[in-house]
């Protein structure tokens, strides 16, 4: 049976390095079994490459936020 | 005749004045004789009335001036004088015709004392906030350490707005900037600025903002100090920082924002961790978890390899007692063994089918057998008994 990764809320990325603090430190005090240290390595590694991914595929966004006379506001691409 | 004075003459209808036409001549004379003029002295009696014009004396040691300010010109100052306050005003004297009395109209005010009227402004906005805890410094909320939508109040086409997106630019990429453009200073610039951060707290998802302009004189910065900005910087649902380029002067927005910063360049440098920095310790992180789960298969591996030697060790000793045993047997065995008694002279005999033949009654006479030596077989017959 294939594995599957379980369901994760998709997480901030403050919260992903709090996980990824969290993992670590588990991993480096707790006495877990072997099949419990593994999942929480892989689970650490996905953290891991997921926050890289963030900040490296990261690029500068500028917009501005417009309101019309109804008090409706847009959003649209900032070219100062 | 003589020099006598005709007093009925001085009084008929024809040779006296009308004390509006006595006053109208006054304020000719007054108002083509003083030109608008700068003058200089304290204030005293002040008054506002409801209307918004504001009526005062200005006096010094030994005389006084009854002073009219209309609202059209004194709404251009942040705060209405004190009593007893020093003031230059430019004004033009007149007549006031109807209290028969001669007044200056003000023009402009401004005050010797050290901040003058702004400084008053200032103290009386601060003191109002202060009454609603809104200077308080537990109020200030920290910064979120890795913000992804940073909301910009600023003019759109200021040197401040480019040195935000540079410095955002260059540290944190990650983040998206929403500028949400407004003036920042002139007549109804503090409207203009609430607008937009009334706007701002329709916003979701925002991480933080960033409120300011760049360095300019006292009256360009006051926008920010007005107590309607403040309330509305103090009511905004995220943090925010204010950055109301100029060392020396605080305005009440930077007291009321969670974190003042000197310049828009040092707002954004606040508001975003450094990528290389955050990158350094994902790198940091990634080898503690390598080390954490090496860590833990050593001690496993330790844990393991003693369970195994034990193991193994009991297994040694056990399969070393049963070495001894099954070598005992081996020699009972053997020691059981019918070839061994063969040896020993005796002989086995057995009928054709291989029965072993043990008594008397098993040997009719004539009966062939074999008969079974340590070397081998015989062939037997068994005789008359």
């Amino acid at each position: 049976m294939a594995r599957t990764p379980p369901a994760r809320e998709p997480l901030s990325f403050a919260q992903q390095l709090d996980r990824l603090e969290e993992i670590v430190r588990r991993l480096e005090a707790e006495e877990l079994d072997l099949d419990e240290a593994l999942k929480l390595f892989e689970e650490g590694i996905e953290r891991l490459r997921e926050a890289r991914e963030r900040l490296t595929t990261a690029e500068a966004q500028v917009k501005q936020v417009l309101s019309d006379k109804a008090g409706n506001f847009k959003v649209e691409d900032f070219d100062g | 005749m003589g020099q006598s004075l005709d007093l009925f003459a001085a009084v008929s209808p024809d040779g006296a004045w009308t004390v509006t036409q006595v006053m109208r001549r006054a304020r000719a004379v007054v108002e083509a004789g003083l030109l608008p003029l700068w003058v200089r002295g304290e204030i005293s009696g002040f008054k506002a009335w409801q209307s918004g014009h504001w009526y005062f004396a200005l006096r010094d040691r030994t005389a006084q001036i009854r002073c009219v300010m209309f609202q059209k010109d004194n709404r251009r100052l942040p705060a209405p004088p004190q009593d007893g306050m020093q003031v230059f005003l430019f004004a033009r004297p007149t007549m006031w015709e109807a209290k028969g009395e001669f007044r200056l109209t003000v023009v402009d005010l401004l005050s010797t004392e050290a901040g003058g009227l702004w400084q008053v402004a200032f103290e009386k906005a601060k003191a109002a906030l202060a009454k609603d805890g809104l200077l308080d410094p537990a109020r200030k909320r920290p910064l979120p350490p890795y913000p992804l939508r940073i909301a910009v109040v600023t003019s759109p086409d200021g040197a401040a707005l480019q040195d935000i997106i540079a410095v955002t630019a260059r540290r944190w990429p990650v983040a998206q900037l929403l500028v949400l453009p407004t003036r920042v200073q002139g007549e109804g610039a503090e409207r203009d600025i609430c607008a937009a951060l009334a706007l701002l707290c329709r916003i979701e998802g925002l991480d933080l903002a960033i409120i300011g302009r760049g360095g300019g004189s006292r009256e360009d910065l006051w926008t920010f100090n007005h107590e309607r900005v403040a309330r509305a910087v103090a009511a905004l649902p995220v943090p925010v920082i204010s950055a109301v380029g100029h060392e020396t002067d605080v305005t009440l927005c930077d007291l009321v924002a969670d974190v003042r910063a000197p310049t828009p360049s040092a707002a954004a440098e606040a508001a975003t961790p450094d990528r290389a920095d955050v990158l350094a310790e994902l790198a940091h992180l990634g080898a503690r978890l390598a080390r954490g789960l090496a860590g833990r298969s050593a001690r496993m591996a330790e844990r393991l390899g003693g369970t195994f030697d034990r193991l193994t060790g009991t297994l040694e000793r056990r399969l070393e007692r049963h070495r001894h045993e099954l070598s005992g047997l081996a020699g009972r065995l053997d020691a059981l063994s019918p070839l061994k008694i063969l040896e020993r002279g005796y002989a086995l005999a057995r009928d054709e089918q291989g029965r072993v033949l043990k008594r008397i009654a098993q040997f009719p006479s004539g009966l062939r057998f074999r008969l079974r030596v340590t070397d081998g077989d015989v062939a037997a017959r068994a005789g008359e008994s």
